[in-house]
């Protein structure tokens, strides 16, 4: 059964409704997990959200969290609702792929921060999502096991690369589901499958056992089916981690108390440059959405940020360069994939030759390139100094607004294999995301209505730095007024 | 390194050659068919091109960002902790001979 495009928790309820049965007893977590499970196995094989569903490990998860419940223990805020994991956070002693032929088999020797975060939280870790290898694409085609399909329509991309865990809340498999987002993956997919998707602060959530991209800009964030949902997953996976050297110092404060205080004289910029390019009825939602942030008391107004036009450019020269870096580890020398050469190095080409794909291939040598001599100045420190452009365009924006309004996607999902061979048409996908990874801001995409072929469209709304509660805030507003919402509460009354 | 006094704003990179493409790819340690060669050359050209506009901005008065936040000397406490296991990590590599990594013999040093 595919839930309602419009609908906000799946089958098994919202997260927060979840972790109060369970926590007060009046539903066990092995019943939840089971549940999840059984809809995994009787439509995954249509979605193929997920490269690894963890069955056994989920069951004794629920089991610990059902006899801390019996014991009068407190199981913690997330206790017994499944978590969807994507496949480039390293679970210990299980299959972590990255999407890629390189890492098959291999089972890290450590846990994620957010993973260990989650399972001290009461969580349940239901499996590994499919991804586009070692997340770089915006449609999940390039994941080496095979696409996933938007469990909206099935021959319609979820997007990517966190196209699994997207697809996997969206279908209501789990509540809630973990992505990392580079250029937009966790945003970006949301959008099109009709789900929340948040991107914190740079260094708000420790990366540790996340495998790297590009290190300037990777974040991982939640999936959920509400604001909420998605506010109280963040608040468990935000926080210092010394493991991690780019972790903030601070602890925040939680974002889930202030959720309900709604935007009376927020200033919110409706961001031109976010907006225009993107598809009439696409462009048609977010104006809805901002009419809808007036209506609850927003002070809006339209900005323009021109800045944010580089910024595609300049995200295609800096995560290649740092891509190139960060893939040179995988050589056949200490885990995954190794074809025998005669020598050391034979065998380091031979290994990543077959072990990569197109894209992956692709990416690095882009950014080889970019880093090489001759080219390094005119293309990667420029596009270090568009980031110092992009950053102060933000900064300058942000002095007169609170926060900004813009879409998160060009369009609603696009066909499989529209785009798998034009890899400039699918970079495209990520021209209103970037601007976010490039100065590190938090941004969140909340599904808003639906495009003219009856798929989800998502509004993304940016703020500054830290921003995390503010941002709540007002994609709560959003999502009060999408157009669901409003339809779901005239029914209630009439 | 390119010569550092390159002026921005008027010289934009010479396009993206076959001969390019077959450099950088011995540099990242892939093998490409010659039908990938060209595949790469012509996609990765578009790509290029779609960067001039960065590439012919004068931006010389700005400093190049490397990270969104400025991280200076990050250390932890000098506390031992354990490591990973060495049996655990040893398990994940494609051949181990007493207790390390084995791999084929390094340039031409004698098998």
């Amino acid at each position: 059964m595919t839930p309602d495009p419009a609908s906000a928790a799946g089958a098994l309820g919202s997260a927060v409704a979840l972790a109060a049965q369970i926590r007060a007893g009046e539903r066990s977590a092995r019943e939840v997990t089971e549940e999840a499970l059984a809809a995994v196995a009787a439509r995954d094989g249509d979605v193929h959200a997920f490269l690894h569903v963890l069955a056994d490990e989920a069951a004794a998860a629920a089991d610990a969290v059902d006899a801390a419940v019996a014991a009068g223990r407190d199981p913690g805020p997330l206790a017994g609702v499944p978590v969807a994991l994507k496949d480039n956070l390293c679970t210990r002693g299980t299959p972590t792929t990255c999407g890629s032929r390189i890492l098959e088999g291999w089972r890290p020797p450590y846990e994620a921060t957010v993973v260990a975060k989650l399972r001290a939280a009461g969580a349940v870790a239901l499996g590994k999502t499919n991804m586009d290898e070692f997340a770089m694409g915006s449609s999940t085609e390039n994941s080496a096991y095979g696409p996933t399909r938007n469990p909206r329509h099935a021959g319609k991309v979820p997007g990517g690369s966190s196209g699994g865990s997207a697809a996997a809340v969206a279908a209501g498999f789990a509540p809630l589901g973990l992505g990392s987002d580079t250029g937009g993956s966790i945003r970006q997919p949301a959008a099109l499958c009709g789900v929340v998707g948040m991107k914190p602060t740079y260094g708000r959530v420790s990366r540790y056992g996340l495998v790297a991209f590009a290190s300037s800009l990777d974040q991982i964030g939640p999936f959920a089916t509400s604001v909420e949902d998605a506010a109280l997953l963040f608040d468990v996976l935000a926080g210092h981690d010394s493991c991690d050297s780019t972790s903030l110092a601070s602890d925040p404060d939680p974002t889930l108390p202030a959720l309900g205080e709604g935007v009376e004289g927020v200033r919110v910029g409706l961001c031109r440059d976010l907006v225009d390019g993107c598809a009439p009825d696409v462009q048609a939602r977010v104006h809805e959405a901002a009419d809808a942030l007036t209506g609850a008391g927003a002070k809006v107004e339209e900005i323009s940020v021109p800045e944010f036009g580089f910024g595609l450019s300049a995200y295609y020269l800096i995560a290649p360069a740092e891509a190139s870096s960060n893939l040179a580890r995988y050589d056949g020398v200490r885990y995954g994939l190794r074809v025998d050469g005669d020598d050391a190095e034979a065998m380091n080409i031979a290994t990543r030759t077959a072990g990569f794909g197109p894209e992956v291939k692709r990416r690095v040598m882009l950014g080889t390139y970019a880093l090489s001599a001759g080219y390094y100045d005119a293309y990667y420190a420029q596009a270090q100094r568009v980031r110092t452009l992009v950053m102060r365009a933000f900064d300058r924006a942000y002095e007169s607004v609170d926060v900004l309004l813009g879409a998160t996607a060009p369009t609603t999902a696009f066909d499989l294999g529209a785009k798998v061979d034009d890899p400039m048409a699918m970079y495209m996908n990520d021209v209103c995301t970037i601007p976010s990874n490039l100065s590190g801001h938090p941004a969140i995409s909340v599904p808003f209505g639906t495009g003219d072929d009856g798929l989800p469209v998502g509004v993304q709304v940016l703020a500054p730095a830290l921003g995390e509660a503010t941002l709540f805030r007002v994609a709560r507003a959003v999502e009060v007024h999408a157009p669901a919402a409003v339809a779901a509460r005239k029914e209630e009354a009439s | 390194m390119s010569d550092a006094t390159t002026p921005r704003g008027s010289t934009e990179p010479a396009a993206l050659s076959r001969e390019d493409v077959i450099y950088v790819a011995q540099l990242a340690r892939l093998e490409l068919s010659e039908a990938e060669v060209e595949l790469f050359t012509a996609q990765l050209r578009t790509v290029l091109d779609h960067a001039a506009d960065v590439a012919s901005l004068d931006l010389a008065h700005l400093e190049p960002s490397s990270h969104p936040i400025a991280f200076e000397n990050v250390l932890r406490a000098d506390e031992p902790v354990p490591s990973l296991d060495r049996e655990e990590v040893l398990a994940a590599a494609p051949s181990v001979e007493d207790h390390r990594f084995r791999v084929p013999h390094i340039g031409s040093e004698a098998p």
